[in-house]
């Protein structure tokens, strides 16, 4: 049922992304490069607190891990970029499963502080271990190790077109993963753990052990955009791994619409030029004062809980569009 | 008959209140069984304890011939025991559809076909008079609607044991028919035990009932002898009894 309709909004979305590298700009290409990447750090957070009903306040840790994971096997150990990229998915899956298997003994509010403490902890441990992580001032990957080569073809990520089509390709696959996860069994399941839990368990599913996978391939997905940022834009950074990265995703995903498979990228792109533009805006008209884009964010967020909980596309789902994954 | 269920010494005790205490209690296969007893007698308890969504203090439950006192509650319904709320517990924001297919996919043997999932679940609708709300979210259908929607649930799961926990609580007189007709089709293929306080279903359906008062069973037998038998009579049948 709707496959076909799914599908062809999903690769319409994907085309119009491609066909905008032509159009835009070069800084709004650069934005868009940065928001595909993201885009799919929301899609991964969105399988865990859309779909299971699971707000983690610690997201930045995985990704982070992700970032860390390539970003430290690039610089320090030479590794190739496609195995420091699977490196950066295997930690933040690593990671996941541990902290996993701790804080998902809680839920609802405990569950949040326990997922945000033990970012907390990730984020002291990036500027603990500065030996190796460099801390706040972070890492500048050098152009030189952001290339592949193979069998004649020749990538180079500092390049913007490169970088921008490198950012497509990995949004949609990981768009692609996630309309399957929706659309499978598991993905009922889930959906089942987020509308009531005690109900799943007396039909016989593991709670715990779907959250679990949930969380892990939520994590892996999040790890999977922290590799792509550290390869891409050439940084790495304990700033990725402070508490705002962590509610950053939430923001995104509320905003385009929580459990849906496309809201995650409207959410992003939205916030990222609602910040960019309230900065030039208040800036120019206060210029005395000096605010923090945090300030936007923070109200962002509150507005978004208050009068529009469903977001961009779970309104449209809600109203006229009930077919929408 | 070879008992399906047994307990035995089963207690539970929340704080100083002795919700169930020293009960022996067993239920055979293919019978109709029906709990009943005054408000706090402990008969959700019982049955919370049965099917695993709380522990004993003490005691051991044995089902189908294995001891499942320590079993999770997700693997006792994967043993063959199925429980209904007594508070309707459905999936509020899901589709009737998709509420029944999370019932079918958890035990279809053939774990890919779509075709099966989509049979077994129309089956069920049907079983019930559903079908025609498949696409209809749960938490618009009525409330008689709802309970219909649990035990089409639970009948999914194709129990050996079906408990259904006080199901005509807030149904009509015509709804409270068709759950009595409902329930005899059901017991060819399950063993049902049911929590119950409307008289008149317990004396139609019930094989024997098992009467609870104070976290103890009062008294155990037919329809016909509880009827007769002057200590229910005096602790709950003496005011309900129509």
């Amino acid at each position: 049922m709707n496959l076909g309709k799914q599908i062809f909004l999903h690769l319409l979305v994907i085309a119009l992304l491609a066909g905008l590298e032509y159009l835009l700009p070069v800084y709004h290409q650069g934005v868009f490069a940065r928001v595909m990447v993201l885009a799919v750090f929301a899609m991964g957070y969105n399988i865990l607190f859309g779909y299971t009903g699971l707000l983690s306040l610690g997201h930045a840790m995985f990704f982070s891990a992700g970032l860390y994971g390539a970003g430290m096997t690039v610089y320090h150990l030479d590794w190739g970029l496609p195995l420091a990229f699977l490196t950066g998915i295997f930690c933040a899956a690593a990671l996941s499963l541990l902290i996993g298997l701790l804080a998902l003994r809680t839920t609802g509010v405990a569950f949040m502080i326990v997922t945000m403490m033990f970012a907390q902890v990730f984020f002291l441990a990036t500027l603990y271990f500065g030996e190796w992580t460099r801390g706040d001032e972070g890492i500048v990957l050098p152009q030189a190790t952001r290339l592949i080569e193979f069998s004649g073809l020749h990538f180079d990520f500092s390049n913007p077109v490169t970088r921008y089509y490198a950012a497509l390709v990995l949004f949609a696959v990981v768009l692609f993963i996630t309309l399957g996860i929706v659309r499978s069994r598991f993905g009922r399941v889930l959906v089942a753990i987020r509308e009531n839990e005690e109900r799943t368990r007396m039909l016989g599913y593991n709670v715990f052990a779907n959250k679990l996978w949930a969380l892990v391939i939520s994590a892996g997905i999040s790890g999977a955009a922290g590799a792509a940022y550290a390869l891409l834009f050439g940084y790495v950074g304990s700033t990725f791994a402070s508490v705002q990265y962590s509610i950053l995703p939430l923001l995104w995903v509320l905003l385009g619409g929580a459990s849906t498979t496309l809201g995650p990228l409207i959410g992003t792109v939205l916030m990222y030029y609602l910040v960019d533009f309230s900065s030039d805006v208040l800036a120019r008209a206060v210029p005395d004062w000096n605010f923090s884009y945090l300030g936007v964010v923070g109200v962002a967020l509150i507005l978004l809980v208050l009068f529009f909980p469903k977001g961009i596309l779970g309104t449209i789902r809600a109203r006229w569009a009930r077919w929408l994954p | 008959m070879k008992p399906l269920l047994i307990a035995r010494n089963l207690s539970r005790h929340f704080g100083g209140l002795k919700a169930v205490d020293m009960v022996d209690f067993s239920v055979d296969a293919g019978e109709v069984r029906a709990v009943i007893g005054p408000n706090g007698a402990g008969k959700t308890t019982l049955v919370s304890l049965l099917c695993g969504r709380i522990q004993p203090s003490s005691g051991v439950i044995g089902f189908n011939g294995q001891d499942i006192t320590r079993m999770p509650a997700h693997l006792r319904v994967r043993a063959g025991i199925a429980y209904t709320f007594q508070i309707t517990s459905i999936f509020p924001n899901l589709p009737v559809y998709d509420n029944i297919a999370l019932a079918v996919q958890r035990t279809l043997a053939d774990g890919r076909s779509r075709k099966a999932l989509d049979a077994s679940v129309r089956d069920a609708m049907l079983h019930v008079g559903l079908t025609e709300r498949a696409s209809t979210p749960a938490a618009a259908l009525s409330y008689g609607h709802q309970r219909l929607l649990e035990i089409a649930m639970g009948l999914a799961l194709h129990p050996r044991l079906l408990i259904l926990d006080e199901p005509t609580q807030g149904l009509s007189d015509g709804e409270v028919k068709d759950f009595i007709k409902l329930v005899r089709t059901i017991r060819k293929e399950a063993t049902i035990l049911l929590i119950e306080h409307n008289m008149d279903v317990v004396m139609k359906l019930a094989d024997r009932i098992t009467v609870m008062d104070s976290g103890r069973i009062l008294a155990e037998g037919s329809p016909r002898s509880i009827r007769a038998n002057a200590k229910v009579q005096q602790a709950y049948l003496g005011t309900a009894d129509a």
